[in-house]
């Protein structure tokens, strides 16, 4: 309460960082998977198609997969070998379901298979821009996987004119985008600048949490001197990488319930997406690695490290010492809004950008008690909600009254279970809440197309039946006409 | 390697927990407890002894009763509410009464509605009140202040400080015409109930409490000003009739009632628009009280009559959902 500094908005925590873990080495780019396993499932429930079968040799940067639409974004090998196998495999879903995986064994060469020109991104009109990033099968790296081509193309549309770019990462112990903007600033900023010509945007700005003093610096020396692009500190307040809550802190302008960023002219992209586009546009290289954060305190050594997609945990974690403790829980992506591995031997897919193994002590989980309605989760709600109140509703399976209570401009960002002095685990009602109006928000769409069809039907049967009895009444009528003129001649 | 069940984020937690915030608040209320203990000597002590044994037995009984684990009437919020009615006692209060209060605080006040978390009333106001209207005059009597002072070998203590005898005086509150200076009320040095005396301790301590982020600063100061304004008014209109609003604020239990019992987090809205509109409503209702009602002190009164609209406030003044227009818009489309 003595900390003077405004707030950039309303609520949020300041959840301890284990930054210091990971964050003074070097991204390590010496992982090699003897396997990888593509999922050809999407995040959005969408199948690929397989473009090659079992036995054919692959090679790296390689087409093997595409969906039937832009929506779907295409699969390329990340390695150089041979495909093994094509059959159903664990996937990083929570539930552990399996779907469709592409198995390729890796031969160990780390070359290109294919050959990739740069190419003068100034040349090139707008619309090649985003076709080039929707073949690379680039989608956003900050961790909601939504295909980065066509949010380009629905931004152009909207006429955006700021393209502001996330650099606060939040989460606790994740640390890959820290580095990234250490190492590899440079390429950033030459994504951003293309990304902003593919949209139209006249002013990019770059937001990083002011617990990145290195990020910072060389965020500003590689953007030093480039009309158009702008550096912009914010305070470091979970969940600052949050869409709506960067806006507001980076612009002022706050995003309404329902409403998109690019209706107020703004579109949001991570930084390691930005990395992903200027090598797509630049060389045309698909989306084949990512850098992630093997972070926590049962693991031996924690890295960033660079991984082909289809890269197992086991094997990552093998590759960042193995475990050192028993890892309570393994986690994809951070503490706060990062979800459960079901298993160690699922793959790495395009939106993971952490992995953590989490000891007890850490996850810090207690029995949970009655809820004392102390207001801290009112407090630090970044939405504006009263998570308690919503709690109380889902909890009587009333899910009406949770969305009164504001359930479907809920983040999921943990905040208030962070906070909650008894352990609630509010988001898991809010989850179950919302899991359950969309089951039936389908079935009611359901429903809605059965009564379409069967109006349908039943008009055409009514249809057919008018059109039958007027076919009758016609050939009754015309023996009679034809008797009529029989009798007339 | 542990194989994980499905268990919904976040994996990490503050740390923060019930037990400790009602430590917390005990912790920030017992400098006031035991400088009530200084000045009234050992009959205070028992009050506040025979409140906390009352409390936990009742507690324990009553979570054997539901078959809950006792083990949690150790959580502190039953210490809180003991501490909480025996320093809204006088000190003279015999321990048969103060318990009997006590009791029916935990009871009635907390048990019979659910346990913690589900009362609509400050149990501890709930507790005060009854006692008042069973044993109003063992619950006004107040005792007269018996501070030890120091001898030539070492304290020496009165007969009233050791319970054999004791003087009774007005509170402040119920004789305007005895003159307090605000110095003494500031420190305590004046009759009234045990820990309600020192306003500087216990000002001090919610000081504490909303520093270590226990309480929001919003319910103290609007009470304090809905105590203060309209009694400054009366009293520059009618200086005879009316209090100060310095003698209103730091008298009786108006400090007590702003920092650590309309502060009561299961019983106060949770926004801060709602915390503000129940601290001005408790403060007003003090001054109403006591320059109206029958009684000279009004904050148990106070309290519970705002506890009782809590649901409702808590109910209509929620938080601006982020970028939404306005409060109106929303309550149409919802």
């Amino acid at each position: 309460m003595f900390n003077l500094k405004p707030k950039p908005f309303s609520g949020g925590v300041h959840p301890k960082g284990y930054k210091e873990l990971t964050q003074q080495q070097d991204i390590s780019k010496d992982f090699v998977p003897d396997r990888v396993y593509l999922g050809m499932q999407q995040r959005n429930g969408s199948m690929l198609n397989s473009l090659v079968a079992v036995g054919d040799t692959v090679v790296k940067g390689q087409l093997i997969a595409r969906g039937s639409n832009d929506m779907t974004v295409p699969l390329h090998s990340p390695v150089n070998g041979t495909v093994v196998d094509i059959k159903p495999y664990l996937s990083s879903h929570p539930s552990g379901i399996k779907s469709q995986t592409l198995v390729i064994a890796n031969n160990g060469t780390k070359n290109w298979g294919i050959d990739y020109p740069p190419s003068d991104y100034q040349k090139l009109s707008h619309e090649q821009i985003v076709e080039r990033v929707l073949e690379a099968g680039i989608v956003g790296l900050g961790g909601a996987g939504f295909p980065t081509g066509i949010k380009l193309r629905l931004a152009r549309k909207s006429k955006v004119h700021t393209l502001l770019i996330n650099g606060g990462e939040c989460e606790p112990y994740l640390t890959c985008d820290d580095r990234l903007m250490r190492e590899q600033a440079a390429e950033i900023i030459a994504g951003i600048k293309v990304m902003a010509k593919a949209i139209g945007a006249t002013n990019s700005i770059i937001a990083i949490e002011d617990n990145k003093p290195e990020a910072i610096n060389a965020i500003k020396q590689a953007s030093d001197g480039i009309s158009g692009i702008s550096l912009k500190i914010v305070p470091s307040l979970y969940p600052m990488g949050s869409e709506r809550h960067l806006i507001k802190a980076v612009t002022g302008i706050a995003i309404g319930p329902g409403q998109l960023s690019t209706a107020q002219g703004i579109l949001v992209h991570n930084v390691a997406t930005a990395k992903a586009v200027y090598q797509a546009v630049r060389y045309q290289r698909p989306l084949i690695e990512r850098v992630i954060t093997v972070s926590g305190d049962a693991i031996e050594a924690p890295a960033n490290i660079t991984v082909p997609i289809g890269s197992l945990v086991s094997q990552v974690i093998a590759e960042c010492g193995g475990l050192k403790a028993e890892a309570k829980r393994m986690i994809a992506g951070g503490p706060m809004m990062g979800q459960v591995l079901p298993s160690p031997f699922v793959p790495i897919d395009k939106s993971v950008g952490g992995l953590l193994a989490l000891s007890e002590e850490q996850i810090n989980q207690r029995q949970s008690q009655d809820c004392v309605r102390c207001g801290n989760c009112v407090k630090v709600c970044p939405m504006g909600l009263m998570p308690f109140q919503m709690a109380t509703h889902s909890n009587n399976d009333d899910w009406q009254g949770a969305q009164e209570f504001g359930l479907d401009s809920c983040l999921l960002c943990g905040a208030c279970s962070y906070i909650c002095p008894s352990s609630i685990p509010l988001v898991q009602y809010f989850q179950h809440a919302k899991s359950n109006i969309n089951a039936q928000r389908s079935m009611m769409q359901k429903s809605n197309l059965a009564r379409q069809l069967t109006e349908a039907r039943q008009q055409r049967l009514a249809r057919e039946a008018a059109a039958k009895k007027a076919a009758k009444a016609a050939k009754r009528k015309r023996p009679a006409r034809s008797r009529s003129t029989q009798g007339e001649s | 390697m542990a194989i994980n069940n499905p268990i919904a984020a976040p994996h990490t937690h503050s740390g923060l927990s019930t037990t400790n915030i009602m430590y917390l608040v005990v912790l920030a209320l017992s400098p006031a407890a035991l400088y009530g203990v200084w000045i009234f000597g050992l009959p205070a002590a028992l009050v506040i002894v025979s409140c906390c044994i009352s409390a936990w037995l009742s507690e324990v009984i009553c979570l054997q009763l539901q078959g809950k684990n006792w083990l949690s009437s150790i959580d502190g919020s039953s210490l809180l509410t003991a501490l909480l009615l025996a320093m809204s006692l006088p000190a003279s209060t015999p321990w048969w009464v103060a318990s009997f209060g006590c009791i029916f605080a935990i009871v009635i006040g907390k048990h019979v509605y659910g346990g913690l978390g589900h009362n609509p009333f400050n149990p501890a106001m709930l507790g005060r009140v009854m006692l008042l209207i069973c044993f109003p005059i063992e619950l006004t009597n107040w005792q007269a202040i018996s501070i030890p002072s120091l001898g030539s070998d070492g304290l020496i203590f009165s007969q009233q400080w050791l319970g054999i005898d004791g003087v009774s005086s007005a509170t402040p509150l119920a004789d305007l015409n005895q003159i307090v200076e605000w110095k003494g009320l500031l420190l305590g040095e004046h009759a009234g109930s045990l820990g309600e005396t020192s306003a500087l301790l216990i000002a001090l301590g919610g000081l504490f409490l909303i520093w270590r982020g226990i309480i929001r600063p919003y319910i103290p100061c609007a009470l304090l000003l809905g105590l203060t304004i309209p009694a400054s008014i009366a009293h520059w209109l009618h200086p005879q009739d009316y209090a100060s609003g310095l003698a209103h604020l730091l008298s009786g239990g108006a400090m007590l009632a702003a920092f650590f019992i309309a502060t009561d987090l299961v019983t106060s809205p949770t926004s801060p628009r709602g915390q503000i509109l129940f601290g001005a409503g408790c403060g007003l209702l003090i001054w109403l009280i006591r320059s109206f009602g029958s009684y000279p002190e009004g904050v148990a009164f106070a309290v519970l009559i705002m506890n009782a609209g809590t649901p409702v406030i808590d109910h209509y003044l929620r938080p601006k959902i982020f970028g939404s227009q306005s409060l109106f818009k929303r309550s149409k489309g919802a």
